[in-house]
């Protein structure tokens, strides 16, 4: 195990996510991911990915070139292998061949974008799915920050700080120590009160319960 | 108030989608069942001319291409809005095609399965048919690139190729979606299969976008190519009624034409019965109507030249087929053709008419009877007074060749009732990206 560790934020806000990625990036923290359930130009912008544009086009322009050079390669060699003239045309006639050419460029082109997206997306910058959160896919937002071990108190004050709602390690909700120290706070309050803890415990789990139909549904 | 229902909208979709994949309701099934029996009769019908012979298919001479090659036509049109609308109208940006693409474009995907079956069923020896695809025999002998019917081959199939990964694509966000939600481990490890493990992370957004827009650079001149080549079937040959230069824009504006009145026909009911007025709203229809308009426009405008053009060219062949058309033996199919395809579609340039969904319905099932006579006029019209008195003749249907175009329409509809269980009919990222995006604290939703 390396010292770098990968803390996952959720938010239910979009303007909320942005500015923790501005504020993050302001603090020199880089490694960030974003998730959200629609392409957003606004998170693109926030992380500066310009620069990086995806390769999928050299996939859809090598594919293109290959498909037609087939399309031209397949229908002049198999013409040439049994030359037969047929309805008084050229045996290597090119117009009608045209259309089989482009036919096959977009085919192959078309065939080779989609491996190009996957293999773009997929396989090269792969998320463990330890890192994701199945409400991203609704309508919740997230950030992925990969950090040093000595930062990590620092990350973890400002994604609290810009209003996150959850926070991850490794699949694990970090809240817990929030809960603690407020449950501990409260607790001489409620020990004033009549069996409050009781109720509250009670509460508790239907709460979770609610909590947790909600991000199924 | 508006503001708080919109914003709902944002979180309710994927309820919304997944509710329509929960357990099929009693009529589902009733019409599921209903659907197959017609499949079942049209199949009985292939079954019965394969044992029997093609004779049990009202071919005559001199008319061998009938009710199969107008069906061919006709379900290769109603293919070509669904590309139409996710690729042409995604480069042009408009915002109407969002909630109803997913369903456009699985139709084009049916569609097209249920086109490539009638040149099968077309052949005396359908057993055959994989001689049409160029292969290394034993012969040595390969295809004739020369001939238009070959040119389809290769259009049809790549066209069914492509808009099959367009459709999957476009899918895959949604799926996922699904997959996130679903209950039931077999489900939901089906939808992880299918989902390629999306998670919607920036990197693979941004990878995602530009293949998505590749994908409709290279299918908005697919679309146009395809009813081309199928045009030339016909236009390449010199058959009076056939042999024209129109044909290939005549025949795209067409299939749009016709595609649309389709996902008009599929839109109506599907939101009716899934509730989906929050989505598919009245601007999506009124998108279409227009589109209709205009396409209309243009057929209209082909059916007016090419009698113009046969008698402006002096080829009394040509013009004889025209005159034939319009008062011979098919009158009505011209007539009809004419009335539903030219002169119904107007009403929609009346807004009220334009909203009034039944009856927007019922002009778009019109349509699709206009366009089914418009492929039957061109087909068995010209082939049944060519150049010779002596071969000219008439063809009427068998009960065989309109079982099987009844079939088909049940294997089409099966597709789609079955599409509608298992996968997102709408598309959850699309309709998002036009939603507000929940902001704590205000602000634009496009930037």
């Amino acid at each position: 195990m390396s010292d770098s560790r990968k803390i996952l934020a959720i938010y239910s806000y979009m303007d909320l996510l942005i500015d923790t990625i501005k504020e993050l990036r302001s603090k020199g923290f880089e490694d960030i991911r974003a998730f959200s359930p629609v392409p957003s130009h606004e998170i693109e912008d926030a992380l500066d990915r310009g620069y990086e544009p995806s390769k999928v086009k050299y996939f859809t322009l090598c594919g293109a070139i290959l498909g037609a050079c087939v399309g031209a390669a397949f229908t002049v060699l198999t013409s040439l292998d049994w030359p037969i003239v047929t309805s008084a045309k050229p045996i290597v006639s090119v117009p009608p061949y045209m259309i089989i050419i482009f036919e096959c460029m977009i085919l192959i082109g078309g065939l080779s974008t989609f491996l190009g997206l996957i293999i773009n997306s997929r396989l090269r910058k792969n998320v463990d799915p330890i890192h994701y959160d199945e409400r991203f896919s609704n309508d919740k937002f997230g950030i992925l920050v990969t950090v040093d071990s000595g930062d990590f108190e620092q990350v973890e004050h400002i994604l609290r700080d810009f209003g996150s709602e959850e926070l991850k390690l490794n699949g694990e909700v970090l809240e817990e120590k929030v809960i603690e120290e407020e449950t501990e706070e409260e607790k001489p309050a409620e020990a004033a009160a009549d069996e409050k803890p009781v109720e509250t415990e009670e509460e508790k789990p239907a709460e979770a319960a609610a909590d947790k139909k909600e991000s199924d549904s | 108030m508006s503001q708080i229902a919109e914003a709902d909208k944002y979180s309710n979709l994927n309820k919304t989608v997944m509710n329509m994949l929960n357990k099929p309701s009693f009529g589902w099934w009733a019409i599921f069942i209903f659907d197959m029996i017609f499949l079942a009769f049209g199949i009985y019908c292939f079954i019965y001319q394969v044992y029997t012979g093609l004779g049990v298919a009202g071919y005559s001479h001199p008319v061998l291409w009938g009710v199969y090659i107008t069906d061919f036509v006709f379900w290769v049109g109603i293919a070509h809005s669904g590309t139409l609308i996710s690729a042409v109208l995604f480069l042009f940006r408009a915002k109407f095609r969002m909630s109803i693409y997913r369903i456009a474009e699985a139709m084009t995907v049916f569609a097209v399965a249920t086109a490539g079956l009638f040149p099968i069923i077309h052949l005396g020896r359908p057993w055959n048919f994989y001689w049409l695809l160029p292969y290394p025999n034993q012969r040595g002998l390969w295809v004739n690139f020369d001939s238009p019917l070959l040119w389809d081959v290769f259009a049809v199939s790549t066209y069914a190729t492509i808009s099959s990964v367009f459709f999957f694509i476009g899918m895959i966000p949604d799926i996922a979606a699904i997959r996130d939600t679903v209950v039931g481990k077999a489900k939901k490890a089906l939808y992880s299969v299918l989902s390629l493990g999306w998670k919607g992370s920036n990197w693979e957004w941004s990878t995602y976008t530009r293949a998505y827009f590749y994908f409709a650079c290279f299918a908005t001149p697919l679309v146009i190519s395809v009813h081309s080549v199928v045009s030339w079937d016909f236009a390449m040959a010199n058959t009076p009624g056939w042999h024209t230069t129109i044909f290939p824009p005549y025949f795209v504006a067409g299939a749009i034409f016709s595609g649309l009145a389709m996902v008009i026909t599929l839109c109506i009911p599907l939101r009716l019965i899934f509730k989906l007025e929050d989505y598919i709203t009245m601007e999506n229809f009124e998108g279409m109507s227009k589109m209709i308009i205009l396409t209309s426009c243009i057929v209209f405008y082909a059916y007016l030249i090419e009698f113009f053009i046969a008698w402006y060219s002096g080829n009394k062949y040509e013009y004889d087929q025209f005159l034939y058309r319009a008062n011979g033996d098919y009158a009505f199919f011209y007539w009809t053709m004419m009335f539903c395809n030219g002169i119904v579609p107007h009403a929609l340039w009346f807004k009220k008419i334009r909203n009034n969904l039944v009856i927007l319905f019922i002009i778009s099932l019109l349509i699709n009877v206009g366009m089914w006579f418009e492929r039957f006029n061109i087909i068995v019209i010209s082939l049944s007074k060519e150049f010779e008195p002596g071969s000219w003749g008439l063809y009427k249907p068998s009960w065989v060749e309109l079982g099987i175009t009844v079939g088909s329409f049940a294997w089409f509809f099966m597709f789609f009732l079955i599409f509608v269980r298992t996968l997102p009919a709408l598309s959850i990222a699309e309709i998002k990206e036009i939603l507000p995006v929940p902001r704590k604290n205000g602000g634009s939703n496009h930037e």
